[in-house]
């Protein structure tokens, strides 16, 4: 198995790490041909807007659209997952890829001095959730499952085969079966 | 639930999240507008770019909140400013503003000739300029959550960033093939803590994010620093003292994410306009650099 990172920005290499910790494959996707040869795709953090802006450019928003093996973004990653995006100053923004039916808030926390660290707890294991400047997901369709809530918003969701965190697994060394239950949609 | 903030996990995470991308330098809500849409990850926020600094002379100082706090409810994106060496008045402001990264810079005139801010007191991250390992590992044991070359701001001449990206990527490397027990001696040449230097040593990169700064004026440097090594650019007086910004813009922020790739480098460079005019660093006398404040 090899799992493709979108490397355009953001903190990629993290991402890679994580899984080479778990012994998986992993290749950085930059390129639209990249995506061809991988079992499922990491949108990694980063700027949302720079990485949208890239992807757009840069001929990779058809090849995402269309790639059927499973998907994860984490905080701009599950930015750019959204339908609808709306910024810090609530004005709607045209840069995400529609993967999943979410809306998302950017920057819904405030600004880098109220980035925090939590104990979150999935599948009855606690493990520390990193938000950094984090999005809030703050409206999901009927297909979209809540997987963990954090003050009774959802911070991480499930549409098919596709994941969406608002936080960052990859800076968290006890989050690694998070990955290990992304892997599993690969089936 | 507990909640921990100001971590520095959470200093250097937002570091981290920068990796790949262009820190723009802007005076003015426009400016920060023009950076934003260019893809920027990040814009710092100053009352004068260096070339001006350099130019007008007189103190340079943290610049004015009301520039600042224009420029934060302009862009989405994090905003970073800058502080004198060792003023941790004027960062305390900064946090208070909620900039979301300081930097303390040799940029501006330095307060403290013998210390810099003790940045483990600060909720907010700091980025720190440095010209070799040692310098670099100070600040870091000082708290700083980035690294960038000092470079020679203002100066539009890349030349100084590369002999400051050189050391410290090669010193890092000689680190790497030292045995265990000449790490000490090291550490003492290197005026570095211990413990980081072995950290260096084991993993073979600095422990937070290493940026270049200082002098980079087009595409093709932004790559280069890349190559070298780099994990993200800073570009000052780059963007906004070049013909055309907007394109510019653009133009280093496609070539930080192909840094390595000539094809793509090759179109993105074409017709950009006059980049910034420059200088020739070895005709600046010494009172002249501003690469030799700090320590």
């Amino acid at each position: 198995m090899v799992v493709g990172i979108l490397s355009i920005q953001g903190d990629f290499e993290e991402h890679k790490k994580a899984l080479s910790e778990l012994g998986i494959d992993s290749i950085f996707v930059k390129y639209p041909e990249d995506l061809s040869g991988i079992d499922a795709l990491i949108i990694p953090g980063g700027e949302s807007t720079t990485i949208s802006r890239l992807v757009k450019k840069w001929g990779l928003l058809e090849g995402i659209q269309k790639f059927e093996k499973p998907i994860m973004g984490t905080c701009a990653g599950a930015i750019l997952m959204a339908e609808y995006v709306l910024n810090e100053f609530d004005e709607a923004e045209d840069i995400s890829f529609h993967l999943m039916d979410i809306s998302v808030k950017r920057n819904a926390f405030g600004r880098q001095i109220e980035s925090f660290e939590t104990k979150l707890k999935f599948q009855g294991k606690e493990f520390t959730g990193v938000f950094i400047r984090a999005p809030k997901i703050t409206r999901h369709g009927d297909a979209v499952k809540v997987l963990i809530e954090y003050q009774s918003s959802p911070v991480m969701v499930q549409q098919g085969n596709k994941l969406a965190l608002t936080f960052h697994p990859e800076l968290s060394p006890d989050a690694l079966f998070i990955y290990e239950y992304f892997l599993s949609l690969t089936g | 639930m507990d909640i921990l903030k100001g971590t520095q996990r959470l200093k250097v995470g937002l570091a981290e999240m920068l990796k790949g991308g262009v820190i723009m330098d802007v005076t003015t809500p426009e400016q920060a507008k023009i950076a934003e849409d260019a893809g920027a990850v990040a814009v710092m926020a100053l009352e004068r770019v260096p070339a001006d600094i350099r130019k007008e002379g007189g103190v340079a100082r943290m610049a004015d909140p009301s520039i600042i706090e224009a420029i934060m409810d302009a862009v989405t994106i994090p905003v970073m400013a800058k502080v004198r060496i060792g003023h941790f008045a004027e960062a305390q402001i900064l946090e208070e503003l909620g900039v979301d990264f300081i930097d303390e810079s040799e940029v501006l005139t330095p307060a403290d000739e013998e210390h810099h801010i003790d940045k483990h007191a600060f909720k907010v991250p700091f980025v720190c300029g440095a010209r070799d390992l040692g310098e670099a590992l100070r600040r870091i044991g000082e708290g700083a959550a980035m690294i960038r070359t000092k470079g020679e701001a203002g100066t539009g001449n890349v030349v100084e960033a590369v002999r400051h990206m050189r050391k410290i990527m090669g010193q890092i490397r000689r680190l790497t093939v030292l045995p265990e027990e000449e790490l000490m001696t090291e550490a003492k040449k290197l005026g570095a803590p211990y413990e980081l230097v072995r950290w260096v040593a084991e993993h073979g990169k600095l422990p937070v994010p290493n940026f270049a700064a200082g002098g980079i004026a087009t595409p093709a440097d932004a790559a280069l620093m890349m190559q070298l090594g780099a994990e993200s650019v800073f570009v000052g007086s780059g963007i906004f003292k070049s013909s055309d910004p907007e394109r510019m813009a653009k133009a280093i922020v496609e070539a930080v994410a192909y840094y390595d790739n000539p094809r793509v480098l090759a179109r993105i460079s074409r017709g950009l306009g006059k980049a910034m005019k420059g200088v020739d660093v070895t005709k600046l006398s010494e009172e002249e650099l501003l690469q030799t404040r700090g320590w």
